[in-house]
């Protein structure tokens, strides 16, 4: 059970989950690399969560199957276990326990030798700053340290893969920028990172993402290679009724597509649309404007832009 | 390092880890220490079916020596206390109908001429049979009473010269009380209770919390998962066993005639039935609202078909059919015998055997699911 270095680290081979008649996930093939920070991205409901899940082990496929360091989770999950760990969105503490315990616990759970521990514990508390609460219960710890907690449990036995769901779910954006500091720490001392997430803007820190929809795979690459491939060019309208705008674009021969961004508005154009196309809509609808300029198109652009295609398919 | 000292290992971390949480909370302890000898209490004081100084209201139509004595055999045993006396029936009815009294008795005019004449005057007893337990018993006390009065009186010439003289001695709790034979019964409906309360939620706990899915991703197995929770709710049974069997018999005074030994082996039978079913129990409830509903419909059957409170002699048949594959019945009878008779497990073979496979049916049942439900 040493895979070469070039060997990736998870295989998924047509995995297809189905839960009666609805299909959570379909025919998911792709390969994540040793060392690799991996994103799933996609809005609810588009089967983050089961194929976390199912790469874990911990709910069977339908069909199709995943190989984790060349092994297989369907037939073989108990191999696969002792080097995974899955941090689950809701990851359960036991609340009547404290710091310390709940650590020990998943330590003695995972068999991680004695004279190891003091070690690791303090290298978790040296990120997750939990220390000074070792002898807290951890029912009374704050959304974002009960998150780095359940970190800290995660990591205590030294995965080299790490399963994480919307791990940054409900927490404040200090904590959150700890959690990702976290993660690429580790990829740095070469643990594989597959992480889900809705929020594209942590999608972007990403070596690759996966973008899922209704099960499906939309698009899969570097963040980069996605929105450099990101068709047309892009505007950002900035105006007081962005939805007047939209709804005077939507259907101008200069415009793929206009969404709402927050109180601006991205259009994209389409193949012979120019900005000044754009200006002059808008003023012959007196909608003032405060200024149109070409953009980069950011994951979320991409990712809307992916969505509304598969769907006209 | 092996195979098996990794399985134990992971075991010990969950049985130390169960452990802890269920002496942390305040609540479980409780639960654990306290609430059995509350309900040892209840059931040894409350739930009372002995017949002793029942309200009898009297209805004396002769007033003759004779019959004041007959009043007086009454309540010398102590079984009968006179609440009232009237010469005309309607006191008595009133009596009875207000709840003022649960016998009456109606002495006919001439009781003491008839009797001393050598003919056979009719008393007449009336029973509340809306307490129908204590009704019956006290409704036998009387008829013997009254009999054995009207045998020792009844003139030369008719006195039954060579009857039967029927002396009736209840053996192993010969003064019938209720507390005797309630006590050792109160032992099996708390450990079926406890163990099947404790295991359940402390899986459908783990559901709810979400941590189960995070122990199903760690090397820990279905199997061992089963054993390091099922392990320290068998200990706390048998904890509770010697706590109700210490106060039954310091403070009940309840003889215990037959080996501990015996006790403990059907203890771990039954709570290995019980947490069959507490398990099976978890594999279908998503909340703990859910296995606490499912518990509840599961124990009071249980408890009713057991012969805890009514005896299954005296159930239709289908019923006591049931009770066959009730192991509360069978932990109960064992308890019983062992607390009261000193019995053996040569002598007790059925209830062992029958607990023994039930225990390992159930047991056998439950684990195939939880693989299944879990895994």
């Amino acid at each position: 059970m040493n895979p070469t270095a070039g060997d990736p680290v998870v295989v998924l081979e047509g995995l297809t989950r189905r839960f009666g008649t609805a299909v959570a996930v379909a025919d998911l093939s792709f390969a994540v690399e040793r060392a690799e920070l991996f994103g799933i991205v996609g809005p609810d409901g588009a089967g983050k969560t089961t194929t976390l899940r199912l790469l874990a082990g911990v709910l069977p496929p339908t069909s199709g199957d995943a190989r984790l360091f060349g092994i297989s989770v369907a037939r073989e999950p108990e191999r696969v276990k002792p080097q995974l760990a899955y941090m689950a969105q809701r990851f359960g503490l036991y609340e009547d326990l404290t710091v310390a315990e709940n650590i020990h616990f998943y330590a003695d759970l995972y068999r991680v030798p004695r004279r190891e521990r003091a070690d690791r514990i303090e290298r978790l508390h040296a990120f997750s700053r939990l220390g000074e609460f070792s002898d807290r219960l951890a029912g009374a710890l704050s959304g974002g340290m009960k998150q780095k907690l359940a970190l800290s449990c995660a990591l205590v036995h030294r995965p080299a893969l790490l399963l994480l769901d919307e791990p940054t779910f409900g927490v404040d954006p200090i904590s959150r920028r700890d959690l990702w500091l976290i993660l690429h720490e580790m990829v740095a001392e070469g643990v594989t990172i597959v992480v889900s997430t809705s929020y594209l803007d942590e999608a972007e820190r990403c070596d690759r993402v996966v973008l899922l929809d209704r099960g499906r795979v939309l698009a899969f690459d570097r963040p980069a290679a996605l929105q450099a491939a990101f068709p047309g060019r892009l505007l950002s309208v900035a105006t007081a009724e962005p939805r007047d705008a939209r709804d005077r674009l939507r259907d101008h021969p200069a415009v793929a597509r206009a969404t709402l961004f927050g109180r601006n508005l991205h259009v994209q154009l389409a193949p012979g649309g120019s900005p000044e196309a754009v200006a002059a809509a808008l003023a012959a609808a007196a909608i003032p404007t405060e200024g149109i300029v070409a953009i980069e198109p950011s994951l979320e652009d991409v990712f809307i832009d992916r969505v509304a295609g598969s769907a006209v398919s | 390092m092996t195979d098996r000292s990794r399985r134990w290992g992971r075991v010990g971390a969950l049985l130390r880890k169960e452990w802890r949480q269920l002496f942390r909370d305040p609540k479980t302890k409780r639960i654990i220490f306290v609430s059995p000898i509350i309900q040892l209490l209840l059931f040894g004081y409350a739930v009372n079916t002995d017949v002793h100084r029942v309200a009898t209201w009297v209805v004396d139509h002769e007033g003759s020596a004779t019959s004041r004595a007959l009043q007086d055999a009454l309540t010398a045993g102590g079984y009968f206390r006179i609440v009232g006396r009237s010469d005309r029936p309607a006191d008595l009815a009133r009596a009875l109908d207000r709840g003022d009294a649960v016998i009456g008795i109606e002495i006919p005019p001439a009781f003491g001429g008839d009797l001393a004449a050598g003919r056979s005057p009719a008393v007449q007893v009336l029973v509340d049979g809306t307490n129908s337990n204590t009704g019956t018993v006290a409704q036998g006390y009387v008829t013997r009473i009254v009999q054995r009065f009207g045998t020792e009186r009844a003139a030369g010439p008719n006195r039954p010269a060579a009857g039967v003289d029927l002396v009736a001695r209840a053996w192993y709790n010969p003064g019938l009380t209720s507390l005797v034979y309630n006590v050792p019964a109160v032992l099996g409906a708390l450990v079926f209770m406890m163990s099947l309360l404790l295991i359940g939620l402390a899986v459908v706990r783990e559901r709810e919390l979400g941590t189960l899915e995070q122990l199903l991703v760690s090397p820990l197995t279905p199997g061992e998962l089963m054993l390091g929770k099922t392990l320290p709710v068998a200990a706390v049974a048998l904890i509770d066993l010697v706590l109700v069997a210490t106060v039954a018999i310091l403070w009940f005074e309840v003889p215990f005639r037959g080996s501990p030994v015996a006790l403990v082996l059907a203890t771990l039978l039954f709570a290995l039935a019980a947490l069959g079913m507490g398990l099976l129990i978890s594999t279908v409830s998503r909340t703990q609202q859910e296995a606490f509903m499912a518990m509840f419909l599961l124990i009071l059957p249980a408890l009713i078909l057991s012969g805890f409170m009514y005896p299954i002699h005296t159930m239709p048949e289908a019923f006591q059919a049931l009770t066959l594959v009730n192991p509360v019945r069978w932990y109960i009878e064992i308890v019983r015998a062992l607390f009261l008779k000193g019995a053996t497990v040569a002598e007790l073979w059925r209830p062992y055997l029958a607990l023994t496979l039930m225990g390992i049916g159930v047991f056998a049942v439950a684990t195939w699911r939880f693989r299944r439900a879990v895994g």
